[in-house]
């Protein structure tokens, strides 16, 4: 299955960052070395960030992306997600066309990386989603040092601070001791978060068994299956509604205002995610107990890394782009927005479940 | 401050009273005098300071931030307080020294006395000191707009838990109390005597009606009730009483205790005997009781003008005595203190205060056919301002609450209109699964042809059966989802008749309809009837004449 990125490109040369890697409608493009990152329409080449549906999708000649993000595509469409694939690991450079591609950790789920294309003295980290914010189930944020730094902006306001996890996490466990007859509906993204999630009441000394929607049972095994700590969890399908007061459990954020919460006893609402620092966005939602956990890096953590990278000039994609392209440019950092569609923001929606379904 | 914050958050999400009750109650059990007591103050309303302004958070937040930055911050949050709250850059020192937070003592007493001009200065350095949730409390607090849906009642409620008291002990003593209230506090943990209540003019808990069913008036005899009017007023204690020096002191109440004086100072006057009279505030024009919809200019008014007073004359009609000078009539029988208050009222001699008169009766046909038709039945002239009838036992004291079997208010059948299910919006809470608000319309001409138009929004009246049927229903009929909302099939042919029952109309700008109705409710699924059949808003505007009449009279 490998091979297909050893083939040679026409030869370009490369100047400037935008003859390296641009914005297609595909996704963003690298003519000199015939690949794209994320791409979000079918491909001949894909390279790939991480496993968000969003960014990982199937029907690709050739994939390359780390084992974990590999896994995690085929967990979700099957074997036959794309014509090949290539595994590499972080710190692994490899030679595509005329540019040299490196794989570091991005602390955003686990396998997550950014990739550092290098063609000639040029360096662009193409950094996916990424948090420099710590997280037991995943490998931390590494910095890299850069020429151009593509970033993304999902809180790229200064509003959003997502402070400590663990003291959410305590948040939450107060919740259950004062209210021992309900249960506790936490709403996760599968991928990531509620295992993080599972991670940090584990962290805090929790060990009651937790409970878990249908849609994350293949996700958080597999997890589990790569040696990370989630204790012990159980299905909640078949519980008796009387036995899940004063129970944690996971699901999907869909699925926490649906037909599937009446199955608990009087449940808390919560969700954890970034968004929860705005108090309508909670509210809209009809979220009562809000958990500022989040995927991305917050305000301070999106400034701080694009400054430490040294890079000079800054793109900036899906989010709020306006706010940081213009503390960039207050900096005296060159930036401007890169105009990618596609990427949904999965720490808010996730493909809901068809009303009443068996989960 | 910031556990206070974190109480403060954590209610503003809660929809349950009971869980609210629950956080508060552990808030109390949890944090020591005096800064529960403050907390208790700020949750009754009772704390008081000049609270700062809105231009003046702005400005501290320009100084310290870019203001581009906070610009686009403030369009997403969408409120000043928490923009600032959130975004607030702490100073490098402040950053680096971790100073800690101020309590709650310390920020309500300091901001009793600081100068205007020392509060910014104040101001920034307790932003500096306090995390995001405490900041967003505190800028709550000090512009005054600590809104979290928390009644007084409710927190003292949540006091009264503590000690496993009865509210209602609470609620006497509470005139007399000041922040934070160690007395109070003392009592409630057992560690002290129940403080006694000085204040002259204090509230009495209210004793209330439950709503009669056609089945009850089976076990019920006539002989042992007297009826009255249900004026649609508000429901009041006007409270006079003498002070140590001999003085009257006089109270308007409502009937969850507030002091609601300040709004009808055309009242005090009237008030000149001690004693505490439960009675109905009502607009009185020529003599003639006006709609609530007169009554209703005069609420909620900050400034009560000359003017205001001049064109809606208060009044107060007197159904019982509860006080009557030194003497608490509570343990009487209501003839009795019914007879306690036609005297009283007679040596008031007031034109401003009369008497709700009864309703004689023999049989239950009788009360049917009074009630049926006010007009004719004693109520003259002022039938139109007649919601019902109420039933008071003879021989039952004045007990707070909603005693069973005491006092039945036997309301007048209520407006009905057929209209038709447009949209559809998740409850809260426990209903959080279930689609239980909706918006219906009725049919109006159209630029093309007849189409809805939404008159009103309803989430109660149905039963539980009732709201499966219809959650089931919306889900299956959705033509389009807005977030939360769901937009629901109404076409001639296509939809859900609802009947929906409400106690009167008002005009209203804010909605499309021109209408807003007061209490609607689900009454009934029509499931037989065709949208087509459903009614149509010149039906409503009728009802709507003959009110707006009677407000410009």
């Amino acid at each position: 299955m490998t091979g297909e990125f050893g083939a040679p490109a026409a030869y370009i040369v490369c100047m400037r960052p935008q003859d390296i890697l641009l914005p297609v409608a595909a996704g963003l493009c690298c003519k000199p070395g015939g690949f794209h990152i994320d791409p979000v329409r079918p491909v001949e080449r894909a390279v790939i960030t991480h496993g968000h549906s969003d960014h990982a999708r199937a029907g690709h000649g050739a994939v390359l992306a780390t084992q974990e993000t590999l896994d995690m595509m085929r967990l979700r469409y099957g074997e036959n997600f794309a014509g090949s694939t290539q595994a590499i690991g972080y710190g692994e450079e490899i030679r595509l066309g005329d540019v040299r591609v490196k794989f570091h950790p991005a602390g955003h789920v686990l396998g997550s990386a950014q990739i550092a294309v290098t063609c000639k003295d040029t360096c662009i980290v193409a950094s996916g989603d990424y948090k420099d914010a710590p997280d037991p189930t995943c490998t931390p944020f590494e910095l890299v040092p850069c020429d151009v730094f593509i970033t993304e902006a999902t809180f790229g306001l200064p509003v959003f601070r997502h402070g400590d996890a663990a003291d959410e996490v305590k948040k939450l466990l107060a919740s259950v001791a004062l209210f021992p007859e309900r249960a506790h509906l936490v709403g996760a993204y599968s991928l990531g978060k509620a295992q993080r999630v599972i991670a940090l009441l584990r962290q805090a000394g929790y060990d009651a068994p937790i409970y878990l929607h249908g849609a994350m049972e293949t996700i958080t095994h597999y997890y589990q299956s790569r040696g990370i700590e989630l204790g012990e969890l159980r299905l909640v399908k078949g519980v008796k509604k009387a036995a899940l007061a004063g129970t944690i459990t996971l699901a999907p954020p869909s699925a926490t205002s649906d037909l599937w919460t009446r199955r608990f006893p009087d449940p808390v609402t919560a969700f954890a995610s970034g968004w929860m620092r705005v108090r309508a966005r909670a509210r809209q939602r009809g979220i009562e107990l809000p958990l500022v956990i989040s995927d991305h890096a917050d305000w301070d953590g999106l400034t701080a890394t694009i400054a430490a990278t040294g890079a000079g000039e800054i793109w900036v994609t899906h989010g709020q782009e306006d706010a940081l392209v213009h503390w960039c440019q207050s900096k005296g950092l060159r930036a401007r927005p890169l105009d990618l569609v596609g990427y949904s923001d999965e720490e808010e929606s996730e493909t809901p479940l068809p009303d009443g379904a068996e989960a | 401050m910031n556990r206070f914050a974190e109480l403060l958050d954590r209610l503003a999400y809660e929809p349950g009273r009971n869980n609210k009750l629950r956080l508060i109650t552990g808030y109390f059990r949890e944090v020591g005098d005096p800064d529960r007591g403050y907390a208790l103050a700020a949750l009754t309303g009772a704390l008081s300071f000049k609270h700062a302004k809105p231009a003046l958070i702005r400005d501290l937040i320009t100084a310290r931030t870019d203001t581009v930055l906070f610009g686009l911050s403030y369009d997403y949050v969408g409120d000043l307080s928490e923009t600032v709250a959130l975004m607030w850059p702490k100073t490098a020192m402040a950053a680096h020294n971790n100073p800690p937070s101020p309590t709650l003592t310390e920020v309500v007493t300091t901001l009793r006395t600081l100068g205007k001009a020392e509060l910014p200065r104040q101001l920034e350095r307790w932003l500096d000191e306090l995390d995001e949730t405490g900041r967003w409390a505190l800028l709550k607090l000090v512009t005054g707009a600590l809104r979290i849906g928390i009644s007084a009642r409710l927190a003292k409620t949540a006091a009264a838990a503590l000690g496993d008291k009865d509210p209602h002990d609470v609620e006497l003593i509470w005139p007399g109390l000041a922040p934070p209230y160690p007395e109070l506090f003392a009592w409630l943990e057992g560690r002290g005597e129940k403080p006694v209540n000085r204040d002259p003019a204090p509230f009495r808990p209210v004793m209330l009606a439950h709503a009669i069913e056609n089945t009850d008036f089976q076990s019920l005899d006539p002989a042992d009730y007297i009826a009255e009017w249900k004026w649609d007023g508000i429901r009041v204690q006007a409270v006079a009483g003498r002070d140590e020096r001999g003085h009257i002191t006089a109270r308007l109440y409502s009937r969850t205790g507030e002091d609601i004086t300040g709004s009808f100072p055309d009242l005090v006057p009237s008030l000149r005997l001690a004693g505490a009279i439960d009675g109905e505030l009502l607009i009185l024009r020529d003599s003639r009781v006006q709609s609530f919809n007169v009554l209703q200019q005069r609420l909620n008014r900050k400034v009560v003008s000359p003017k205001l007073i001049k064109e809606f004359p208060i009044h107060l009609r007197a159904y019982d005595l509860l006080g009557d000078d030194e003497n608490d009539l509570r343990e009487l029988p209501f003839s009795e203190r019914r007879e306690r208050l036609e005297v009283f009222i007679k040596k008031l001699d007031d034109p401003r205060i009369d008497l709700s008169p009864t309703v004689p009766f023999a049989s239950w046909d009788t009360l049917t056919a009074a009630r049926a038709d006010p007009a004719s039945a004693g109520a003259g002239e002022d039938a139109d301002a007649v919601e019902g009838v109420m039933l008071k036992r003879r021989d039952a004291p004045y007990l707070p609450g909603r005693p069973k079997g005491q006092w039945w208010k036997w309301k007048r059948d209520p407006h009905v209109i057929d209209a038709v299910l447009m949209y559809a919006q998740r409850g809260h809470g426990k209903r959080s699964s279930y689609y239980s608000d909706y918006t219906f319309g009725v049919w109006a001409e159209g630029d093309g042809g007849d189409e809805l138009v939404p008159v009103g929004k309803a989430y109660f009246g149905f039963t539980d059966e009732e709201l499966l049927q219809i959650d089931r229903f919306v889900r299956r009929n959705t033509t389009e989802k807005f977030g939360p909302v769901r937009h629901v099939v109404h076409e001639a042919d296509k939809g859900l008749v609802l009947e929906v029952a409400f106690e009167g109309l008002q005009r209203s700008p804010r909605h499309k309809s021109g209408v807003a109705m007061r209490f609607p409710r689900i009454s009934r699924l029509r499931w037989d009837k065709p949208p087509r059949e459903a009614d149509r808003l010149q039906t409503l505007e009728k009802m709507l004449k003959v009110e707006a009449a009677e407000i410009e009279a």
